[in-house]
């Protein structure tokens, strides 16, 4: 395998990479306020806004319900004015993010629905405004669930970020179809698989590792 | 110190509206320790709930401390309730928090500077005995242990108040004399005003002053614990008592018994001795002066508070007009007489 080959996978293994960590950051940072959101604010919840609660609702399962591949070139408009580009690396960041929120927001909902109710009512009887609920309580108590979504939503996003080759941005994805599947290189393919393969192992494993510290149950 | 007026709660509305709580009236005085006692879905949880309006109530007014909380503002509210603590049957304690953490969480709450938290969760484990505990986790803990991490929690805000939510149904028996030990002594050391409710009498028994009674949504019954336990004013009240002390008939005289006197039978009486019966004679002095019998079935003698409750079941034994007679001197003294039944002589 030549130099320039090995050079090609390098940089692809850095895209991948890129557009995956870049995105799942964006996509935790608005994902886990969302989810929070869609949680405290069903009706019997401490800030119970029943119409609110729906319409999140809605946007979050429509959201959800896009496939990938639709959402990246139905949004293209959207990405040329984030990224200042629709082709490229940094364009298929923000399909990548926008999948990735309400994905993260029911993740971060379910792991909010393991909270015993108790607890709520314990914070309240203690005189805890809404906004302490979720910081001190809410959150730390949701916080091993909430990694495990996050997990899950880093391995996803690999898996999506093979479809960027569609809108032109690199990765291993687009190496494996371009290089492996196109031009008949086995050798290739299966180096990528292999990368991918170790990329999602070491993603887990970290995440499980976060979890065993965070949990305390 | 706490004061419900009227103080309601109606879930629904309409046909399917459910009345939790009826039209409630409760008075619980500076320091003392009330119990209310009820089986389950009688209304007991909605109850304390609505005292610091953990259930906003249907109707009615709640004053703690002098203060009406029901027309207090959220903002408002909320600062109320740090003088109002609460434990629960199921401790709700917070997983991701060390003792020590959840002891501090209502200070944290309060707006407390960092070292004056470390000062007040200091003595208040010291209280609940939990010092060496302070670095562990809640699913390191037996459940005792965790109640005693919610009662010191509960104590940090130095509230005026306590409220527990059958914080003793959870655990074992010997564990929950600890728990009730520690809530008397805290009630004495800090002179807080505790508000309870239990299924169970001998909690009851153990350290409330005041007792009421629920069924239905409605306090039907309240009373002086001694006074609950001798003379119960409602069948529930008896049912209670009678559960409590497990004194029923034996079974065998039970298939014997029939309800009104017949020609050749004696009478099955329980009496409950209470106040200035309990020390006198007085089973002797029916057999010498009245000239019956007592055939004494079951006994046995309780202490409830400072009071001693006597109780008895017995067969009287004699001519009617003796029995009779000896109903009477009975009933003559601070004594409780009941007629159970009457069984043949010679069966």
């Amino acid at each position: 395998m030549s130099n320039a080959m090995l050079e090609l996978i390098l940089k692809a293994t850095l895209d991948t990479l890129y557009m995956v960590g870049l995105s799942g950051l964006v996509a935790a940072a608005l994902g886990v306020p969302l989810g929070v959101m869609l949680y405290i604010t069903r009706p019997g919840q401490v800030l119970a806004r029943p119409l609110t609660n729906r319409i999140l609702g809605i946007v979050t399962n429509v959201g959800r319900s896009i496939p990938f591949i639709i959402l990246m070139v139905a949004i293209i408009p959207f990405t040329r004015l984030i990224a200042g580009s629709s082709i490229g690396t940094n364009a298929a960041i923000v399909p990548l993010t926008i999948a990735a929120i309400p994905f993260v927001a029911r993740l971060v909902e379910g792991a909010l629905n393991e909270i015993p109710p108790g607890l709520i009512e314990a914070a309240q009887s203690m005189g805890a405004t809404p906004y302490q609920i979720i910081v001190k309580v809410l959150i730390p108590e949701a916080r091993g669930g909430i990694i495990t979504g996050l997990t899950i939503t880093l391995v996803t996003l690999i898996s999506y970020s093979a479809m960027a080759g569609a809108v032109g941005g690199g990765g291993l994805g687009d190496l494996g179809i371009r290089y492996g599947y196109n031009r008949f290189d086995p050798l290739v393919m299966l180096i990528t698989v292999v990368i991918l393969v170790v990329l999602v192992q070491g993603f887990q494993s970290l995440g499980d590792a976060l979890v065993r510290r965070a949990d305390h149950k | 110190m706490i004061t419900l007026e009227n103080v309601s709660k109606t879930y629904g509305d309409g046909n399917q509206a459910i009345h939790a709580l009826k039209p409630t009236d409760l008075h619980v005085p500076q320091g003392a320790i009330h119990g209310v006692i009820g089986l389950s879905g009688a209304g007991k949880s909605t109850l304390i709930r609505c005292v610091n309006l953990l259930e906003r109530p249907s109707s009615g007014r709640v004053f703690v401390d002098g203060q009406e909380l029901t027309a207090l503002s959220p903002k408002a509210l909320n600062q109320a309730r740090h003088r109002v603590g609460m434990i629960f049957q199921h401790f709700n304690l917070l997983s991701s928090r060390t003792v020590f953490a959840n002891v501090a969480l209502p200070l944290e709450l309060m707006g407390v500077p960092r070292r004056e938290i470390r000062e007040r969760v200091q003595p208040l484990l010291e209280l609940t005995g939990l010092t060496d505990k302070l670095d562990k986790y809640p699913a390191e803990l037996s459940g005792g242990q965790k109640q005693r991490v919610a009662i010191a929690r509960a104590l940090a805000s130095r509230p005026k108040v306590l409220l527990c939510d059958e914080a003793t149904s959870a655990l074992d028996p010997q564990t929950t004399t600890s728990i009730l030990e520690l809530l008397k002594d805290i009630n004495r050391k800090l002179g807080l005003t505790i508000l309870l409710i239990t299924h169970e009498m001998e909690v009851v028994k153990s350290i409330c002053h005041r007792v009421g009674l629920i069924a239905g949504g409605k306090l039907v019954e309240e009373a002086d614990v001694g006074d609950f336990f001798t003379a119960p004013k409602t069948r529930l009240g008896r049912a209670f008592l009678n559960a409590f002390l497990e004194l029923d008939p034996p079974q065998a005289l039970l298939e014997r018994m029939q309800a009104e006197p017949g020609e050749h039978t004696h009478p099955v009486v329980r009496l409950a001795f209470r106040g200035d019966s309990v020390a006198l004679p007085l089973i002797s002095r029916l057999t010498r002066d009245c000239d019956v019998d007592v055939s004494i079935l079951e006994a046995k003698v309780e202490s409830i508070q400072e009071r001693t409750l006597g109780l008895m079941i017995a067969e009287l034994i004699g001519t009617p007009d003796r029995i009779g007679a000896a109903l009477d001197y009975l009933n003559a003294h601070d004594l409780q007489v009941e007629v159970l039944g009457h069984v043949q002589r010679n069966a």
